[in-house]
């Protein structure tokens, strides 16, 4: 069990702040960094993994500094962004070398249980120049496994992975998850971060927007409009009633049945339906979020 | 202070490398300049000084010395991939050392064995060839060392390269007498000159201030290019 901990930790290139007084925890289970290009999420990631030194706060493992202690590194499992690898060995022979280079006991056997791990044994007598995107993505996970780390960090680790690869690795992602490692993965695509991510950092222009479950990060924006599906046994009927409430901006009747509904004060809007549909004696059959995606939520992040 | 698996990656992946092609390009010069100018003038005092330090020495040893330098460092740098050797509990020392390992065997193979062909050619003698050969073992000690430095120090490795190697090594060190005490050409030419000729000038480096000289500058390139690693920076695209 391992925690990475940041406290206010920010990094400047020259007069450009690339990550802005960020303070989180990541502990195991699986965390999504969730922002658009140019978040600071590589930077984070960068920092995280003792790739760079904070230009002011700390990230500590475990309470040790990162920063020029290579010794952690038998903790942590890094799978880069950049694809470039050793292009000249087969697949095989670069999990092997990074077995050894980690000091692993077995470094053969190490590296046949990383390989079987990501399912690669098929291509792994194959050159790495061989492999396409999705497969490259899969080896450098196997050798950032290969030594057992209790913390595993990806940079965009979906990037070109074809359907099938993304369905593997989000289960490989919620197994080392479940497994009780710590593990933080950052991208810039949504449904990524919600289908594998327990927890979600959310960055936004360097800063750190956002931090919770999905839910979370969803009851924080309140003051945004929220939408309903909402079906009833008269709907025309609720549609004027709501419609004279505060809490409500819009309704639409659909045109099969059942209103849509656009809120704007979702404490209100909570208290105030049922109330009015008893008083109206009107049966409320189902009341749905139509935008409880976190694209939605991201978008409203981003545009804020 | 090695690391076997780096040695092995490095000489897989370095030396593979497209830049491989100028290694045997230009020990070839050098050696078919040999057999030409023994063959025209035959041998003939400064026609050797002229070929063996004025081209060997002075330039295809620096310039051999760059380029398995930066292929065993640089590139790896340049494209990335350096961070699986770095995201591994090993002492930053012992990759450099390893990284060095590889660079100064590959530059001595490359340009002490053809100098020394060169040198027999041109002079006929043991003593020359084993002379220059010496010196160009001394050359690819320093000048390795101080490549590797460079690679970790500047993305810009084979640039920077070349400049010193053209202004203080080729420009300077012809001009300035000072710059000999500072000049790994010299220290090399120093050493061969001492073994191949009795009667060297009072005022030259001498052999033993050229050997210190280069264990000191390599030490000292090799500590600092492993503490220079420590704080390596991955910069990601944003």
């Amino acid at each position: 069990m391992s925690e990475l901990v940041l406290q206010q930790v920010s990094r400047w290139y020259r007069n450009v702040v690339a990550v802005n007084d960020v303070t989180m925890t990541i502990g195991p289970g699986v965390t999504g960094l969730l922002g658009p290009n140019g978040a600071g999420k590589s930077t984070l990631i960068a920092m995280m993994s003792g790739f760079l030194a904070p230009s002011s706060g700390t990230v500590t493992l475990d309470g040790t500094p990162v920063w020029r202690h290579e010794q952690l590194y038998r903790q942590i499992g890094l799978v880069p962004e950049r694809e470039a690898a050793y292009d000249n060995l087969t697949g095989g022979q670069f999990v092997v070398a990074n077995a050894e280079l980690q000091g692993v006991a077995d470094p053969n056997a190490a590296a046949t249980r990383a390989i079987a791990t990501v399912e690669m044994q098929p291509a792994q007598h194959r050159k790495i120049a061989t492999y396409s995107k999705g497969m490259r993505q899969r080896i450098k996970m196997a050798s950032a496994l290969v030594h057992d780390p209790t913390v595993l960090l990806l940079d965009e680790p979906f990037n070109g992975m074809d359907p099938r690869q993304r369905l593997h690795l989000i289960d490989l992602l919620r197994r080392m998850g479940a497994e009780g490692r710590t593990v933080m993965f950052s991208s810039h695509i949504l449904e990524e971060v919600e289908q594998v991510a327990s927890h979600i950092e959310v960055m936004v222009a360097g800063r750190h927007a956002a931090s919770g479950d999905f839910g979370a990060i969803r009851r924080l924006m309140t003051d945004r409009p929220n939408r309903y599906l909402i079906r009833t046994d008269d709907d025309r009927s609720l549609a004027s009633q709501l419609i004279g409430d505060a809490s409500c901006r819009g309704v639409i009747l659909r045109s099969d049945d059942g209103l849509d509904v656009e809120v704007v004060d979702f404490g209100r809007f909570a208290v105030v339906l049922p109330q009015l549909a008893h008083s109206a004696g009107i049966r409320l059959l189902e009341v749905k979020p139509t935008d409880e995606s976190l694209e939605s939520v991201f978008a409203y992040l981003v545009s804020a | 202070m090695t690391n076997a698996t780096i040695v092995g990656l490095t000489v897989r992946n370095g030396l593979g490398s497209r830049r491989a092609v100028m290694l045997v390009v230009l020990p070839v010069v050098l050696v078919g300049l040999a057999i030409t100018v023994r063959a025209l003038v035959g041998v003939d005092a400064d026609a050797t000084e002229g070929v063996m330090v004025g081209l060997g020495i002075t330039v295809i040893l620096p310039l051999v010395a760059l380029i398995c330098s930066t292929s065993v460092l640089a590139a790896e740098v340049d494209d990335g991939s350096i961070v699986y050797l770095l995201a591994k509990p090993i002492s930053r020392h012992t990759i450099v050392v390893s990284k060095y390992l590889v660079a100064a065997t590959a530059t001595a193979l490359f340009i002490a064995l053809p100098i020394m062909l060169a040198a027999a050619i041109m002079t006929g003698e043991l003593r020359g060839a084993i002379g220059y050969a010496a010196g160009a073992l001394l050359g690819s000690v320093a000048y390795s060392a101080i490549f590797l430095l460079l690679s970790v120090v500047t993305r810009h490795a084979v640039a920077t390269g070349l400049v010193y190697v053209l202004i203080w090594e080729g420009l300077l060190g012809g001009l300035l007498s000072g710059v000999r005490w500072l000049s790994i050409g010299h220290w090399s030419n120093a050493l061969a000159v001492s073994i191949t000729d009795e009667n060297t000038l009072p005022d030259a480096v001498s052999p033993a201030y050229a050997i210190i000289a280069t264990v000191v500058v390599t030490v000292a390139a090799i500590y600092l290019a492993g503490d220079r690693l420590r704080s390596f920076r991955l910069t990601g695209d944003e």
